[in-house]
């Protein structure tokens, strides 16, 4: 769930609105409950969306954290793309 | 107005209003509130997240990074949880939609998303359930504890609801506010029904689903003589056990007045009361209510809540301490009844498919060898303190009884090896509270110092009945004239090999049996010293010719209804105040 954590922190410390996606659920890029879920579901393909003053540098920095960084502990099953 | 059965555990009778008391251990019942009531709830919920919040940041902190910091990460994470917005608003729908308590609407949605994780295929995902049960048992320890702060500083009666109590928290209860007690879990020999006992605050257990009725703040009517409780009552009823409860308060002063006198008919037959105890601590409240002696110490209480088997020096410390307070008077010490429950069956690799029929009581103790001898040795060694005897229960056949006492007698053999001195002579005695032991009581006296007729097994036995079970336990009576066929033929044949019978089970306890055990032959009654009074009182106010009449009308009976209104009206002209 550290990956998670990451994720949300970052999120939150921009000023717009993030809804990341798989192919079924939208949530809340803030809520550590509703990407921690959303992970569990699916943990594959995730599509970040933004939207407000920030939200450019906001899908740019979370972009690079899930793809680059892989975060810092990647689990074995999981591959992370995201698209933009 | 509901009205619900359970298990009497606790004498007396009691109205205030219901305190409920929830366990984090326990899933939290369903429980509705006013929409009045959402505004306070939900601000519970918030309490209890800032306040959980603060408590995990202190954690968080004082947590070294010596392990890679994986703990204070956990932490972290939690921390995350506990602020996160759309947690928080989740709860706060359920509880605005559903009209639920703050505790189960937490419960609810962290369990909900438990599960989501623990549906995951991924392994790495799904033990993070383990991080949401965590977060739960967080927030409900919050708002329970808020709760057990309640109880500590009461400031009006109420009445305790709960689904279990440990008897830690029983003993805390202050018995001038707290009035009575009803739980859903429970029977007559839990550790917490003795400690009710003990405090003297009406209780009433095994109520399967009281706290999923009862809302806080509920009139509740606790009845521990009837195992009755009343939630909502209505007027008239609030009047009846008003009534009820100051004639009980009346009679209790007058039986006190009778401690000191003698237990004996009005035709000058000597009868022995003696009590049933499950504590050392309790052999002194059975003195005090006037009891001669412990006709039943039931032991199973040694072996219960704890990882490991009593040592030997445990068992003789609790039964050396019981013969010390009772000096020269009687002490059966039952050897232990285990089975049947969950002692037994959690160290079983499979449950037994039917244990009140399998492997309890003293057929545990003689597949178990090596715990029964440590048992029969601490009674033993105690037997040199005092009227020390020893009782093996749940005897079916000729065969068990010689076998245990054989094993009795290679204790001794290895106590005088060791030269450690016992009572040689130390009567041993049996439970006859099977009917096959019933049938065959005539070949178990010639081997048996004395019998005890356990009433409860009994009819429960004899009648093929489980009175835990509701749907048949309408046909559980002692009464029932079967059960007095199989009673009065054990003391025929126990007076006929000239041994002492007892009766130890709750009819012994009951007043409206006990003109018909009188006069059925029975001489000696061990029942729980609450009783112990209003039982005198009832032996001081008939003549063996009543009972002798009594028992010959009833055992012409062949019905079990029959028989307990003849019971009851007989009793009722005796006793008045008793019914």
């Amino acid at each position: 769930m550290r990956p998670a954590m990451q994720f949300v922190d970052i999120a939150n410390q921009f000023d717009c609105d993030i809804t990341v996606s798989n192919d079924e659920n939208n949530v809340d890029g803030k809520s550590i409950m509703q990407i921690s879920m959303l992970a569990a579901a699916c943990g594959t393909r995730l599509k970040i969306k933004a939207q407000g003053r920030d939200a450019e540098k906001a899908v740019k920095v979370l972009k690079e954290l899930v793809e680059e960084k892989h975060f810092d502990e990647p689990t074995p099953s999981e591959q992370k793309n995201a698209r933009i | 107005m509901e009205i619900k059965k359970g298990i009497a555990v606790s004498p007396g009778i009691s109205i205030a209003k219901s305190l409920i008391i929830d366990s984090e251990d326990y899933r939290i019942p369903r429980r509705s509130i006013e929409p009045a009531q959402r505004m306070a709830e939900i601000q519970r919920v918030r309490t209890a997240f800032q306040d959980a919040a603060r408590q995990l940041g202190q954690l968080e902190s004082a947590q070294e990074r010596t392990d890679g910091g994986k703990i204070k990460d956990i932490f972290a994470v939690h921390l995350r949880f506990l602020r996160d917005k759309s947690l928080r608003s989740k709860i706060r729908g359920v509880i605005t939609t559903d009209l639920v308590t703050a505790e189960y609407a937490v419960s609810t949605v962290l369990r909900e998303i438990a599960s989501h994780f623990t549906n995951a295929k991924d392994p790495y995902i799904s033990e993070r359930a383990a991080d949401i049960y965590d977060i739960e048992r967080r927030l409900l320890k919050q708002l329970l504890g808020r709760r057990r702060e309640d109880v500590e500083h009461l400031s009006q009666e109420v009445t305790i609801v709960a689904r279990e109590l440990s008897p830690t928290q029983t003993a805390g209860f202050d018995k001038k506010y707290v009035k009575g007690i009803a739980t859903d879990a429970g029977g007559r020999t839990s550790h917490t029904a003795i400690v009710a006992r003990s405090l003297g605050i009406p209780a009433v257990m095994a109520l399967e689903d009281l706290t999923e009725i009862v809302r806080g703040g509920d009139t509740i009517i606790v009845d521990g003589n009837r195992g009755i409780v009343i939630v909502n009552p209505d007027e008239e009823t609030i009047r009846q056990c008003e009534r009820y409860g100051r004639e009980l308060t009346e009679l209790e002063h007058k039986l006190d007045a009778i401690k000191e006198k003698p237990a004996e008919t009005r035709d000058g037959v000597k009868i022995t009361l003696l009590g049933n105890i499950e504590f050392p601590s309790e052999a002194e409240i059975v003195l005090q209510k006037g009891g001669e002696g412990i006709g039943l110490y039931r032991t199973e209480f040694l072996y219960l809540n704890r990882p490991t088997e009593p040592t030997e020096q445990e068992h003789y410390e609790a039964y050396a301490k019981t013969a010390q307070v009772l000096m020269q008077r009687p002490l059966v010490i039952r050897t232990v009844d285990l089975g049947a429950d969950k002692y037994t069956q959690s160290k079983r690799f499979a449950p037994e498919p039917n244990p009140f029929l399998g492997l309890r009581s003293i057929r545990f103790s003689l597949q178990n060898l090596t715990m029964f001898k440590t048992q029969l040795r601490a009674i033993l060694r105690a037997s040199v303190l005092g009227r020390v005897k020893v009782m093996f229960p749940l005897i079916t056949n000729l065969q068990e009884m010689m076998q245990a006492k054989m094993i009795l007698r290679d204790v001794m053999d290895d106590l005088d090896e060791e030269s450690i001195a016992y009572n040689r002579d130390i009567e041993v005695g049996i439970m006859i509270e099977t009917p096959s032991a019933a049938l065959m009581a005539s070949a178990l006296a010639r081997g048996a110092d004395f019998f005890s007729i356990g009433t409860n097994d009994l009819t429960q036995y004899t009648l093929a009945v489980d009175r835990g079970n509701e749907l048949v336990s309408t046909l559980y009576s002692a009464a029932d004239p079967a059960v007095l066929y199989l009673i009065k033929a054990v003391i025929q044949d126990a007076h006929k090999a000239q041994i002492d019978v007892a009766v130890c089970g709750e009819m012994a306890s009951e007043p409206e049996h006990i003109m018909l055990l009188l006069g059925m032959g029975v001489r000696t009654l061990s029942l729980t010293s609450p009783m112990i009074p209003e039982i005198k009182q009832i032996i001081r106010s008939v003549t063996i010719e009543d009972c002798n009449n009594v028992a010959r009308k009833v055992l012409g009976m062949s019905s079990e209804r029959q028989v307990s209104n003849y019971l009851r009206d007989a009793t009722r002209k005796i006793l008045p105040e008793a019914f």
